[in-house]
């Protein structure tokens, strides 16, 4: 056989795969303090209990309001759209608390985490200032309208369509797995505003904000495993939408979106929707005395992982602070984290001898029961993660 | 931090000419004298002005490049603990030792071995010390023996040779009555100190021969042809390498989060020894599913000996274990996280602020 030549590395050809490491500014200690203490009064007063996947299920809009209160909503939105012109690093420590302690930030989740960027980057001014304040203040909730019947990562499937009338649009179609549409305001709806060119798949896509009391929006729950309803059917019937109302550029929905799942694709919340049945994993073993090798090290490689997720995402926040878009890094953050919340259930499962319970009031056994009841869910919103790794394998040149 | 792309094309410039050494295991001398000349030998002795942070894009391209040097062993370790110690040693590649008498918690199959005798400025000693990292070829070893720090010139050393799974030497040297060339008191927690730079330094290392191993794969899939294209067209192939690529960004966001925080906050730092434990664990863990797709992609060719691929898998076989396995240290790890319990993990997992 011919020897195959050792030749130079093209390590210096792979892409970056996570931006620099991001240290937070000393400063942001007494912010993160005063969350810690917040959260602190508020389970001492009993006001919610810890529960997992709390961006999903955790909808408490007094809950909202006191964040808002505090500043802690719209935390970098400009001041003069009622915001407060914070950095995304001081949001993340916010964020990163709020998860971690299980904390019911459902209601304002969207809105705080997407919406408010992107009317900012796309939004007309009397837009703004008819949602932004609402949405620093914990008041005004939003859903996301992406998704299908037939339409999951494949976005560019949507078939809703909107029709051109006097003075804005008819919209006539059906949205799912609208998180929180049945108690949200509005929501931004990808629609077809042009017919459907192969050749172009993503041409021609448009979004609106839709406000879920209009005229022919009928929303329907569709239940969760636990039975819980977070998720809806949205359905238009022939709605209509004021020229108002259409949200940025006609034509340039998918760019758009493409730009706001950038967002939330890195973010603490991709690794951290199981962390408090993590918490109270170690504190059924401490508590139990169970501290032999086997348990230290399954424990250890849980929390090392951990540790690096939050290095990940924060790297990419970072990124994103300085105006980039490391739409790769996010997605490998996205691939690894949401396994990695996966990997949390298990360990949970094998490691302490209480089974699930959904009807528990709190702790391991109901944290454990919402846990493995949400899972599935982890891999599959904001694309799936085998749509992900072909972004990845595009990005490394594969495709 | 930026980190210091000049330097790293500086280091990859050097480092990339010749990795293969079919011949022997030897150091690399040509690529030597070129760091050594461009001052990559001693980037972070103060005196230099270089930093840990380059130190760090240094020991990346390094292990993206299989590089034949013992840059961690003679910088970060060797050179640190003579600094500390306030001794002088010659130019050239050194490693440092631990003897078994200095005790402490050291992973398994690191440097060892015994001193006896006196030292001091007129006593000589005798040393048998293991596993010694390029032993064969070390200007002098800098040995941390209880609480002095001796410098041995292993010129006259007879050497036993070993290798790890790389092929790097890891060799016996015995040492019979000789003269230090200095001596001196050990600062405090230097064994610990040393332990924690080691595994830094090795996760680096594993973060860089990661990358190394991924690139020639993504590169690989996209020539190597089966049923008429590239292989690197299948789903399942991009499958594998977009899973690889995320425990690569994973060892790379842990070393470096871990140097960050060393440079930070120190050695000594409670949160430092728990970021490097938490780092080499990642990157050891790393090591085993990024050389698996590796060679997966690869197929058969990737296991002979023909082939470079070997040059960066065997090194994360091999340092995924030295300076403590993923076990060792999330052993640590484990044992933090179970003594701060459920209201002290979060606390004890971001550090400060």
């Amino acid at each position: 056989m011919r020897p195959v030549a050792a030749t130079s590395t093209p390590a210096a050809a792979l892409p970056e795969l996570v931006p620099d490491p991001v240290e937070l500014p000393a400063g942001l200690a007494d912010l993160r303090a005063e969350v810690r203490s917040f959260l602190d009064d508020e389970r001492g007063a009993a006001r919610w209990t810890p529960r997992a996947d709390v961006w999903l299920s955790g909808w408490d809009e007094s809950f909202s309001r006191r964040l808002g209160e505090r500043g802690w909503l719209g935390m970098t939105i400009p001041t003069e759209y009622g915001g407060h012109g914070r950095t995304a690093l001081e949001r993340y420590v916010v964020t990163e608390e709020l998860l971690a302690a299980g904390a019911p930030v459902a209601a304002h989740w969207i809105a705080d985490r997407q919406i408010g960027p992107s009317l900012l980057r796309h939004g007309t001014e009397e837009q703004r200032r008819a949602f932004l304040p609402g949405i620093a203040r914990g008041e005004v909730y939003f859903g996301i309208g992406m998704s299908e019947p037939d339409s999951g990562s494949d976005l560019a499937s949507v078939r809703t369509r909107a029709t051109r009338v006097d003075g804005g649009w008819r919209l006539s179609g059906t949205k799912v797995w609208t998180s929180g549409a049945h108690h949200a305001h509005a929501f931004f709806a990808l629609v077809r505003t042009e017919p459907r060119d192969d050749a172009h798949r993503h041409a021609g896509l448009s979004q609106f904000l839709v406000e879920l009391d209009s005229p022919g929006v009928e929303i329907r729950p569709i239940p969760l495993l636990t039975g819980a309803h977070h998720f809806n059917e949205v359905r238009f019937d022939d709605v209509f939408i004021p020229d108002a109302r259409v949200f940025g550029e006609l034509g340039n929905g998918w760019a758009q979106v493409t730009g706001e799942l950038a967002f939330e694709r890195s973010g603490p919340e991709r690794f951290l929707s199981t962390y408090p049945l993590l918490a109270s994993l170690v504190g059924e073993l401490a508590g139990a005395g169970r501290a032999d090798a086997g348990t230290r090290r399954r424990v250890g490689s849980l929390v090392s992982r951990l540790w690096t997720l939050r290095a990940m995402s924060l790297a990419v926040a970072g990124a994103l602070e300085s105006g980039r878009a490391p739409e790769l890094a996010a997605a490998l953050v996205k691939d690894l984290g949401t396994r990695y919340e996966n990997e949390i259930v298990d360990a949970a499962r094998l490691l302490v001898d209480i089974p699930p319970d959904p009807g528990a009031e709190s702790g391991f056994a109901r944290l454990l029961a919402d846990a493995v009841l949400h899972a599935p869910g982890f891999t599959l919103r904001g694309g799936t993660n085998e749509v992900l790794r072909g972004i990845v394998a595009r990005g490394m040149g594969l495709r | 931090m930026a980190r210091n792309s000049d330097l790293a094309d500086l280091a990859a410039s050097i480092l990339a000419a010749g990795s293969d050494d079919r011949d022997g295991t030897g150091l690399d001398t040509a690529a030597w004298k070129a760091c050594a000349g461009a001052g990559l030998t001693s980037l972070t002795d103060p005196d230099t002005g270089g930093t840990l942070d380059d130190a760090a894009v240094l020991l990346e391209v390094a292990g993206a490049d299989a590089a034949r040097l013992p840059l961690a062993e003679t910088d970060l370790l060797a050179g640190w603990l003579g600094r500390a110690a306030g001794l002088a040693a010659p130019d050239g590649p050194l490693a440092a030792v631990v003897t078994d008498a200095t005790g402490g918690d050291r992973p398994a199959g690191t440097a060892g071995g015994t001193v006896t005798g006196s030292g001091g400025t007129t006593g000589t000693v005798s040393a048998a010390l293991t596993r010694v990292p390029w032993g064969r070829s070390l200007a002098a070893v800098v040995v941390l023996d209880g609480d002095r720090v001796l410098v041995l010139d292993t010129g006259a050393a007879a050497v036993t040779e070993g290798a790890n799974l790389a092929e790097e030497p890891r060799d016996g040297l015995t040492l019979d009555g000789v003269t230090p060339l200095a001596t001196g008191s050990a600062p405090a927690g230097a064994a610990a100190e040393l332990t924690l730079r080691a595994a830094l330094a090795r996760s680096l290392l594993l973060a860089g021969a990661a990358r190394g191993a991924l690139a020639r794969s993504v590169a690989y899939a996209g020539e190597r042809t089966q049923f008429g294209r590239p292989i690197g067209r299948f789903q399942a192939v991009q499958q594998m390498l977009a899973e690889a690529g995320a425990e690569v960004a994973a060892a790379s966001a842990a070393s470096a989060a871990a140097t960050s925080t060393a440079r930070r906050a120190g050695f000594a730092a409670p949160e430092t020894a728990f970021a490097v434990a938490a780092a080499k664990a990642r990157c050891s863990e790393a090591a085993t599913a990024v050389a698996r797709i590796a060679h997966q992609v690869h197929g058969a060719i990737g296991f002979t000996r023909e082939h470079a691929l070997r040059l960066v898998t065997t090194r994360l076989w091999a340092w995924r274990d030295e300076d403590g396995d993923e076990a060792f240290w999330n052993d640590r790890v484990g044992a933090a996280a179970l003594d701060a319990g459920a209201d002290g993990l979060w606390p004890l997992v971001t550090g400060r602020p």
